[in-house]
């Protein structure tokens, strides 16, 4: 079940994708993001879709590998389409009952609004499973930086540190977890109350090495005289190479290609 | 009654690119009453193979069963099979969460669902095993003791389900000589008094010491499963593979390249003295 959990998880390869600048790729993603709420309409969602299945086409990573990473967040999708379905009141009625109906306008809203967000779920996932997190929050930082965000640099150094013990923890729970289920612990059967009880015993040991580990990471940063961003250099400078321009070409074709379905066939 | 693992093979996240074969066709079994050492290399899948033994990791290929029972996952004896196989991780310490060392120990037993009189009983009983003083350290905070004494309340709080098998992953690692000595010596009582021990090790002075049968596993096989002895007495071999003989052993080795005429398959310090002693008397 922990095995799951995918965020933040490098998927080795060397595409086209996975060697572009992090930069590149967060600017990308942000104007891909801003165009997935532009689209409104049927023909607008197909383009989309064509859209992302290249660029993942060209991630070379296995559609197995991002279909894993959402299967955690079905419970959040259907519930969003769900809940669209009873809120819109226009359109023709399909199903009432009371003060409940459901109409193909809202039908219509609900599956767009879960096609959306898969979209953006599995575009997102991309940049993390082709980006190591040590470039991700190295481009993160010059990107504050560039927008004159304060303390960038220890923002960054956060979000790293935040990603690099994801895994970490997660193999620390199993771990905590196997040797409590070796002395008989189930967190399994039983009623929410029980479930949340057995909990303690995993999350208190999980808590107390958190902050051990929060505690020796501290010291041993320290002994490396480390003292925050300023006057600091980096082993390796991020530079934009032609494939970035190439990238950046291809996101401006798809904005325009938004902004013309939009305001001007006035379809999308 | 038996653990036996027949043909077992285990692989870590199959059908991914992170697949990682780690046991292939492992069949070996622990009678009641053995004391056995299990060495391998570091990611050798030692840790893997003893987990299979009380249902924590389940084999792709092959069974597992202890006492009979057929290790199953959400078999209805997955219960009563952690209960016998008692496992002991790595830096067990790092599972204690009571407010003090008491009530530490007796959460295995509570799961159990037995009565208090019976928890309390098991709980004395279990410290007294590693030397705990009950009145001293029942009300103390486990996270104030010292590392050696951390570890052996995490040790008593797996005896306290009075388990047949107990199986300890480096229940010595990072613990000072002082630390270690005793552990050892609290395996070796609580074996004399019945209880089968798998002792998994990176030391083969421990393992010398204490096991009377020895199994290698080198990746993820069984490479050998014999008399302590007769494994050793395959130094070349252990070396091949990373590990290492008794260092008692090693001495015994120099002293033959240098001419002395010593037997060869000596375990302890004491055995070696006397050996060297006889050459050299007869000489």
């Amino acid at each position: 079940m922990l095995k799951d959990i995918t965020i933040g998880q490098y998927y080795p390869g060397q595409s086209f994708l996975h060697l572009l600048d992090p930069r590149t790729k967060l600017i990308c993603l942000f104007a891909y993001m801003v165009g997935l709420f532009m689209v409104k309409e049927p023909p607008g969602f197909g383009f989309l879709a064509v859209f992302t299945a290249l660029v993942i086409a060209v991630s070379g990573v296995p559609v197995k590998v991002l279909g894993k990473g959402l299967k955690p967040m079905w419970l959040l999708l259907t519930l969003t389409m769900v809940l669209n379905f009873f809120m819109v009141s226009e359109g023709d009625i399909l199903w009432q009952w009371r003060f409940l109906k459901i109409t193909d306008a809202g039908v219509a809203r609900g599956v767009f609004m879960a096609f959306r967000l898969v979209l953006l779920l599995n575009v997102t996932s991309l940049l993390t499973l082709t980006t190591t997190p040590i470039l991700l929050t190295d481009g993160l930082e010059r990107i504050m930086k560039r927008c004159f965000v304060p303390m960038a640099h220890e923002l960054a150094m956060m979000m790293t540190i935040a990603l690099r013990f994801i895994p970490t923890l997660i193999e620390e729970t199993e771990r905590i977890m196997k040797a409590q289920m070796a002395r008989g612990a189930d967190f399994e059967t039983g009623n929410l109350l029980t479930k949340a009880k057995s909990l303690v015993p995993l999350l208190i040991p999980l808590f107390v090495s958190a902050f051990r580990r929060a505690d020796e990471l501290a010291m041993a940063m320290e002994a490396r005289c480390y003292r925050g961003g300023e006057g600091r250099t980096r082993l390796r400078q991020l530079q934009y190479q032609g494939r970035d321009f190439g990238a950046f070409i291809a996101t401006a074709c798809y904005v325009a290609c938004i902004t013309a379905g939009r305001f001007w066939l006035k379809t999308w | 009654m038996p653990i036996v693992l027949d043909h077992v093979s285990f692989t870590y996240q199959p059908d991914t690119p992170f697949a990682a074969p780690a046991l292939h066709d492992v069949s070996i079994n622990i009678r009641s009453g053995q004391f056995v050492g299990l060495i391998g290399h570091t990611g050798s899948g030692k840790s893997t193979l003893i987990q299979h033994c009380n249902g924590l990791l389940f084999p792709l290929a092959g069974q597992v069963t202890v006492d009979g029972m057929p290790v199953l996952p959400k078999g209805k004896d997955l219960k009563e099979i952690r209960r016998k196989v008692g496992l002991v991780f790595q830096y067990p310490e790092q599972q204690l969460f009571e407010e003090n060392v008491a009530l530490d120990v007796a959460f295995g037993p509570k799961t159990l669902g037995l009565e208090d009189a019976e928890i309390q009983r098991r709980v004395r009983w279990a410290m007294k095993m590693v030397d705990l003083e009950f009145a001293k350290f029942k009300d103390a905070s486990p996270f104030e003791l010292s590392g050696g004494e951390k570890r052996r309340v995490a040790i008593a709080g797996v005896l306290a389900m009075q388990p047949k098998y107990l199986i300890l992953d480096e229940p010595c690692a990072g613990l000072d000589p002082g630390g270690r000595e005793e552990i050892l010596d609290q395996l070796k009582r609580l074996n004399e008094k019945g209880l089968a021990i798998v002792l998994v090790s990176h030391s083969m002075d421990d393992v010398a010491r204490l096991a009377k049968r020895l199994i290698v596993i080198h990746e993820g096989a069984v490479v050998y499963d014999d008399q302590v002895r007769q494994v050793f007495s395959k130094a070349k071999e252990l070396a091949d593979m990373g590990l290492d003989v008794p260092a008692v052993m090693k001495l015994m080795m120099l002293l033959k390249e240098k001419g002395l005429d010593v037997r060869q398959s000596v375990l302890s310090a004491e055995e070696g003295q006397e050996e060297i002693l006889r050459v050299l008397n007869h000489a």
